[in-house]
C-alpha cells in the first residue's frame, strides 16, 4: 500500500519535473533573444533584454508609455511609432491601429515584442515621465464638493515639473471597478515643491476616480501616480497673461501663478475665477496674498448667482461677460483656460472678439 | 478488417460517423466562440488539428511505457493534461521563434487550445477503445480533421447568416445551436459508411 502511493508519487513528480526542466530549458534556449538594442529618438540606446513586449522593456528603463490597462492589450493607449525593426503587426494589435497608425508605423507597445535591435519615436516629454509611489499627506475640503489632496512623494522622491502640466492618478480595485483604472488631474503645487504633488478633485457623481477620492481615501495612504503630462503651461514671453477657471480648473492655474511668484516673473497677470455662489469659492485668501507678492496680479472672483447670505461685493455675472467687462489686455495678451468644455469654448469666442489671436489661447479641458 | 487498414478505417471514422464534436460534443466553445470568421476559424482548425494527432501519440507513449508499467492508469486525466499544456507551450515558443507566419497564423491559437475539451477527449477515448500507437495517431488527425471541417462549415454558414433574417429570440447562440445540431444530424447521414466503437 505504501509502496504504491509511494511509487505514484514519484512517477507523477518525475513526469512534472521532466516537463518543468524541459520549459526551463527551452526558456533559456528557444525563449532567449538575448540583448536587443533600443534606439529612441535617434539618439539615446537602451540595452533591453529580447522577447519581452516593449511597453515592458521601456518600463524596466525607466521610460513610461502611459497605458491603462497595464498592457493586456484591451485599452490601446500605449501607441509607440517603431520606426525601425518593426515587422508585421500581430493580430492582436490590430483592433486599435487606424489605417493611418498603421502607415506611420505606430505599434501598440504592450504587444509588440522586442526581438532584435529596433528603433522607436515617441514625443520628447516622455523622458521625464515616471511612474511615483507617493503617500496622502493631508486631504481637505476645499468647498462642499471639492477636495485638496497633498501628496507626499516616496519613490522617487522629486518630481521635475511645469506648472500647469498634469498626473494620472491610479484608482486601485474598489466597489466601482474591478481593474486599476487611470484619470488625468492637473497638479495645483508649485514645481519648486519638488516632493509633493497637489491636487483638487471635484466629487462627480458615480465617477470612479472621484467617489474613491471622496469616500475612501485616508490620509497615509498609498497613491501610485505617473506623469507629468501635457503642453498646458506658462509659454515663456513678456506678454500680460489672462487666465480664467471655474471649479477645480483653479489647479493648473493656482500651480502657473505660484510659480510666477517663486520666480519673481514681472509679468502683469489677470485671473477671473467664475463661481455660482459663495459656496463655490474657494482658496480665496491665498490667492489675494499673491496680489502683494506678484509684481501685478489681480485676482477676480465672480459669482454668476449670488445668494442673498453670500453679501457679496465683488463682481456679478457669467464669467465671460465679466472677462468682456474687464480683459483688457486682451489685444496684446495671453490667454490660460482651464475648467468644462462649455465654460472655455465660451471663453475663447469671448476673447477672440476682444482681439486675441487664437493661438495666443491655451487650454486645458475637462472631459 | 485487416490491421494494416484499421488505422485508415478509424481515420475516416472519426471525420465523419465519429466526428469529436458533432456526436460526443466535445470542444464546443471554442467551436462557437471562434466561428464567426472562416479565415480565424481555419487558423483555429488547422491548429487543433495538428496539436490533437501529436498529443494523441504522445499520451499514448506516456500512457503505454509510464503508466500502464506502474499501474497508475487512474492518474491519466492529470498527466494526459500536463503533457497537453507542456507540449502546447513548447509548441507556441517555438514557433514564435523560428515562424512568424506561422506564429501570426496558428500561434495566438495555441493559449486557447490547451483548454480545450476535444484534444484531452481524443486522448482518453484512445485509452478506453485500446488503440495501438499507429491507430491512437490516425485517431487523433482524423478527430483534429473532423473537428476542423465542422468549425469550418458552422463560420461559412453563421458568415451567411449575418445577412440573413432571423427571429429575434433566435439571434446570436440560440442559432448557432441550432444549426449545430442539424449539423450533427446531417454527419449521421455518414453512418453505417464505417463504424468504431
Amino acid at each position: 500500500m505504501i509502496a504504491t502511493l509511494l511509487v505514484s508519487v514519484l512517477i507523477i513528480t518525475a513526469i512534472a519535473v521532466l516537463l518543468a526542466l524541459l520549459m526551463v530549458i527551452a526558456d533559456a534556449t528557444v525563449g532567449n533573444y538575448g540583448t536587443s538594442k533600443i534606439t529612441i529618438n535617434g539618439d539615446k540606446v537602451l540595452e533591453v533584454q529580447g522577447g519581452q513586449p516593449l511597453l515592458k522593456a521601456l518600463n524596466g528603463e525607466g521610460v513610461f508609455i502611459p497605458s491603462a490597462c497595464g498592457g493586456r492589450g484591451s485599452c490601446g493607449l500605449c501607441k509607440v511609432k517603431v520606426v525601425e525593426g518593426g515587422g508585421n503587426y500581430l493580430p492582436t494589435e490590430l483592433p486599435w491601429i487606424s489605417a493611418e497608425e498603421k502607415a506611420q508605423q505606430v505599434r501598440l507597445s504592450c504587444q509588440f515584442k522586442v526581438k532584435n535591435d529596433i528603433a522607436i519615436q515617441i514625443p520628447e516629454e516622455l523622458f521625464s515621465v515616471k511612474q511615483f509611489t507617493t503617500k496622502v499627506e493631508s486631504l481637505r475640503n476645499l468647498t462642499h464638493d471639492i477636495k485638496e489632496v497633498r501628496l507626499k512623494l516616496i519613490e522617487p522622491a522629486t518630481i521635475e515639473m511645469k506648472a500647469g502640466q498634469f498626473i494620472q492618478f491610479q484608482v486601485p480595485e474598489y466597489e466601482l471597478t474591478d481593474e486599476p483604472v487611470y484619470r488625468a488631474y492637473s497638479m495645483a503645487s508649485v514645481p519648486s515643491d519638488v516632493g509633493h504633488i497637489e491636487l483638487e478633485i471635484r466629487l462627480v457623481p458615480n465617477g470612479i476616480c472621484t467617489t474613491y477620492v471622496h469616500k475612501h481615501l485616508k490620509e497615509g495612504d498609498t497613491v501610485i501616480v505617473n506623469g507629468p503630462y501635457g503642453d498646458f503651461f506658462l509659454r515663456n514671453t513678456e506678454r500680460p497673461i489672462i487666465c480664467i477657471a471655474g471649479g477645480s480648473g483653479m489647479a493648473p492655474i493656482k500651480s502657473i501663478l505660484l510659480d510666477m511668484a517663486d520666480k519673481g516673473s514681472a509679468r502683469k497677470a489677470r485671473y477671473f475665477f467664475g463661481a455660482r455662489s459663495a459656496r463655490d469659492l474657494f482658496l480665496l485668501e491665498e490667492m489675494q496674498a499673491l496680489e502683494s507678492k506678484m509684481a501685478d496680479f489681480k485676482f477676480i472672483p465672480a459669482l454668476s448667482e449670488p445668494q442673498p447670505e453670500d453679501n457679496w461685493k465683488g463682481e456679478t455675472g457669467l464669467i465671460t461677460d465679466v472677462v468682456r467687462r474687464m480683459a483688457e489686455d486682451a489685444p496684446e495678451g495671453e490667454a490660460y483656460l482651464c475648467g468644462s468644455p462649455g465654460m472655455i469654448d465660451a471663453c475663447i469666442k469671448v476673447l477672440r472678439e476682444l482681439g486675441m489671436p487664437e493661438e495666443r489661447i491655451y487650454y486645458d479641458k475637462f472631459s | 478488417m485487416s490491421d494494416i487498414f484499421f488505422p485508415l478505417a478509424v481515420f475516416f471514422a472519426a471525420v465523419f460517423t465519429n466526428n469529436i464534436l458533432l456526436t460526443n460534443y466535445l470542444g464546443m466553445c471554442s467551436f462557437l466562440s471562434v466561428s464567426k470568421e472562416l479565415e480565424t476559424s481555419a487558423g483555429l482548425g488547422i491548429a487543433v488539428t495538428f496539436v490533437m494527432a501529436v498529443t494523441t501519440a504522445l499520451n499514448w507513449l506516456v500512457y503505454e511505457f509510464v503508466l500502464v508499467p506502474f499501474q497508475l492508469e487512474y492518474l491519466r486525466f492529470i498527466v494526459f493534461i500536463i503533457v497537453i499544456a507542456a507540449f502546447v507551450q513548447l509548441i507556441e515558443m517555438i514557433i514564435e521563434r523560428y515562424s512568424e507566419g506561422l506564429y501570426f497564423a496558428l500561434g495566438i491559437f495555441l493559449p486557447l487550445i490547451t483548454v480545450n475539451c476535444a484534444i484531452l477527449g481524443a486522448s482518453l477515448f484512445m485509452v478506453i477503445r485500446e488503440y495501438t500507437f499507429m491507430t491512437s495517431f490516425f485517431f487523433g488527425l482524423g478527430s483534429g480533421l473532423g473537428w476542423f471541417l465542422a468549425i469550418l462549415a458552422m463560420a461559412g454558414i453563421r458568415q451567411r447568416l449575418r445577412t440573413a433574417k432571423i427571429p429575434a429570440g433566435l439571434e446570436g447562440p440560440g442559432i448557432s445551436l441550432v444549426i449545430a445540431g442539424f449539423m450533427a444530424m446531417a454527419f449521421m447521414g455518414f453512418n453505417g459508411m464505417i463504424t468504431i466503437s
